[in-house]
């Protein structure tokens, strides 16, 4: 399609020009790597006093990942943003009176949503990778030559991005920003690890995007029986965001706008 | 050239447009006049495919707005000037709009020029006044140089200047052969600005005329008649009745008469034997006809003003009115542009405090009675 190519350079501009949206990248960014770094620290400090049995199960790539629990919040916001910022000021209308093929500027807003928070999160898994090893010392340290771990960084990255295209495609189905935070951010941060952590709904837990996309990011063997590996993990949050972004979708060129 | 045939439009068991079928042509400023909630603005969200009609069709030159091949150079629309991001820049926001449509950015700086934007363009607009908010909303909508233009309610927050400087640009733009559709709930401010009126009531079509022929249509002229003594004025009421006028008692103890010439009533006070003191001719304002003529169809809660109670005929017309063209039920109401019978005076007779000071002119002071100003939701 011949204006494709401007639909992204206008979506371009929506970004770049909108502070609020730009920050929360940057909140991404310095809390995943700071959280990631204390957390480091901490396991140092402290790891001589750990079972023998969690001693053998540390996995030092995943333990530099553990700020995403909180960082993911930040992409979760910036995916929400980016889509809801077109609803709560009406701008959607304006926007589809220029663009009245509804799905080529819904591709063009996800895919240069979506670039952006891949650079993003790559740089913070780089970073978080590299800072916690360094903080970690070298007796506890991996190194990105051992195996699995080169897959865990690129993972993590990945993972950051799908949490942010989750987030906009549920945005695109709720348009309103309150609505999408507040099933979101409690969802990911809240009620997904309850469920994971009671023995009942643990089974299902698996199956959710983060529990299942977070595979990714370990590179010891964790104990569970989990049916699927990190890429297949990978793969079921692939399953969602493509399912949330369909919906997203049907709801754009359907419902008035 | 905007043509809507049939356009229907339900949110549920709610019909906010019913049966709209019109033609918007090109050179001219085509005003589209309904008090508020009668679904101008859905009307014109359905001219855009913004909102799919559940009945009918639009079209923007000879197309559904979806499928028209260039839709931004063709169309531009002003449909709220809200709608921007309070953190970009007034630059910035066009740009944004402009690379959207393909439209070369260095057009950003020549509508910012034209609409008196140029020095606050690298502002963040969350800081702009109402009118500059106006101004941008109508730039976005000349960004693509098109031949039709829809301005959902312009003149909204501007200054008598800026109010000024609308108008001459509607003019203009139609004076280039532009198709230019203009709504407004002002039939002041229609009657300076636009050659031709669609004017809608709860949804549906009353009138779609040139502006000239509404105003000889519905400026009717009445007689003030006061009697030197107020005890004649019963009497003289009841023999002006009986003569087949319509006989209204104004605020300040005159009598409204509708239907007979001067040289009559005249005539019949005298032969009663009753004075005179005053017996004046007067026109009806535009604002007053086009109240008359969407009256009924404004909301069914005006007859909740409880001034308005007092009186039993203007509430039966309001309300018989409002039953009439119901369209919840789905039954077609009555004959699009019927005209309503000549005792559409009566609400004013119900408001006393503005009855007696009718403006005179057509494009005087708009009025705000109850009727009118009523918000209204449940068309939305």
């Amino acid at each position: 399609m011949a204006n494709t190519g401007r639909v992204v350079r206008s979506e371009w501009t929506k970004i770049r020009s909108v502070r609020s949206t730009l920050w929360t990248l940057a909140a991404a960014v310095v809390v995943t790597v700071g959280l990631g770094m204390l957390i480091c620290l901490l396991v140092r400090n402290t790891f001589d006093d750990l079972s023998a049995r969690d001693q053998v199960a540390f996995d030092p790539t995943m333990t530099s990942f553990a700020g995403m629990t909180l960082g993911q919040l930040a992409a979760i916001a910036f995916g929400i943003l980016v889509i809801s910022n077109e609803y709560s000021t009406g701008m959607i209308r304006a926007s589809l009176g220029a663009v009245p093929q509804r799905g080529v500027l819904m591709a063009a807003k996800v895919a240069v949503a979506t670039v952006l928070v891949l650079i993003v999160g790559m740089i913070i898994a780089v970073a978080s990778y590299f800072a916690g090893q360094a903080i970690l010392g070298s007796s506890l340290s991996s190194s990105i030559g051992d195996p699995g771990v080169l897959r865990a960084v690129v993972g993590a990255g990945l993972y950051m991005t799908l949490i942010a295209v989750f987030a906009m495609g549920v945005t695109w189905i709720l348009r309103s920003p309150m609505l999408a935070f507040g099933i979101l951010i409690p969802f990911f941060f809240m009620i997904s690890s309850i469920l994971s952590a009671v023995a009942a709904t643990r089974k299902i837990s698996y199956w959710l995007p983060d529990q299942a996309g977070s595979m990714i990011m370990s590179v010891v063997e964790p104990v569970n029986d989990r049916p699927y590996g990190p890429w297949g993990g990978m793969a079921v949050m692939g399953a969602w965001v493509v399912a949330v972004l369909l919906a997203g979708y049907l709801v754009l060129k359907r419902r008035d706008a | 050239m905007i043509e809507a045939v049939g356009l229907t439009k339900s949110y549920g068991s709610k019909t906010a447009v019913y049966n709209l079928s019109f033609q918007v042509r090109p050179g001219r400023v085509t005003g589209f006049l309904g008090p508020n909630g009668a679904g101008k603005s859905t009307t014109m969200r359905m001219i855009l495919g913004l909102d799919t009609p559940t009945g009918g069709s639009v079209t923007v030159a000879g197309h559904p707005y979806r499928k028209l091949p260039n839709a931004p150079r063709t169309v531009g629309a002003l449909l709220d000037a809200g709608a921007k991001h309070g953190g970009r820049s007034a630059r910035n926001h066009l740009l944004s709009l402009a690379q959207l449509s393909g439209i070369p950015a260095s057009r950003v700086h020549e509508v910012l020029e034209i609409v008196g934007l140029r020095e606050v363009a690298g502002r963040r607009s969350a800081g702009f006044s109402l009118g500059m908010g106006q101004r941008l909303g109508i730039a976005a909508a000349m960004l693509g140089d098109p031949q039709v233009l829809l301005f959902d309610e312009p003149v909204n927050g501007l200054d008598p200047e800026g109010i000024r400087w609308v108008r001459d640009l509607m003019k203009r733009l139609a004076s280039e052969g532009r198709t230019v559709f203009v709504s407004s709930h002002l039939m002041s401010e229609m009657a300076l600005t636009a050659d031709h009126l669609i004017v809608i009531g709860r949804g549906q079509l009353m009138a779609d005329m040139p502006v000239r022929d509404f105003i000889v249509q519905n400026s009717t002229s009445f007689a003030r008649v006061r009697t030197a003594d107020a005890a004649h004025q019963g009497s003289l009421a009841a023999l002006l009745t009986e003569a087949g006028g319509q006989v209204l008692p104004e605020q300040d103890g005159a009598l409204k008469v509708i239907g007979l010439e001067l040289p009559r009533i005249s005539d019949l006070a005298y032969g009663a034997d009753v004075r005179l003191w005053e017996l004046s001719p007067h026109h009806a304002s535009l604002e007053e006809a086009y109240m008359r003529m969407t009256q009924g169809a404004v909301d069914f809660r005006s007859s909740d003003d409880p001034r308005g109670a007092g009186s039993g005929e203007g509430m039966g017309m309001g309300a018989g009115m409002g039953a009439g063209s119901a369209m919840g039920a789905g039954t077609p109401g009555p004959p699009p542009g019927a005209q309503p019978p000549p005792g559409g005076y009566a609400p004013h007779a119900g408001y006393p405090p503005h009855a007696g000071h009718a403006p005179l002119q057509p494009g005087g002071m708009p009025q705000q009675p109850p009727t009118y100003a009523q918000p209204q939701e449940n068309a939305r």
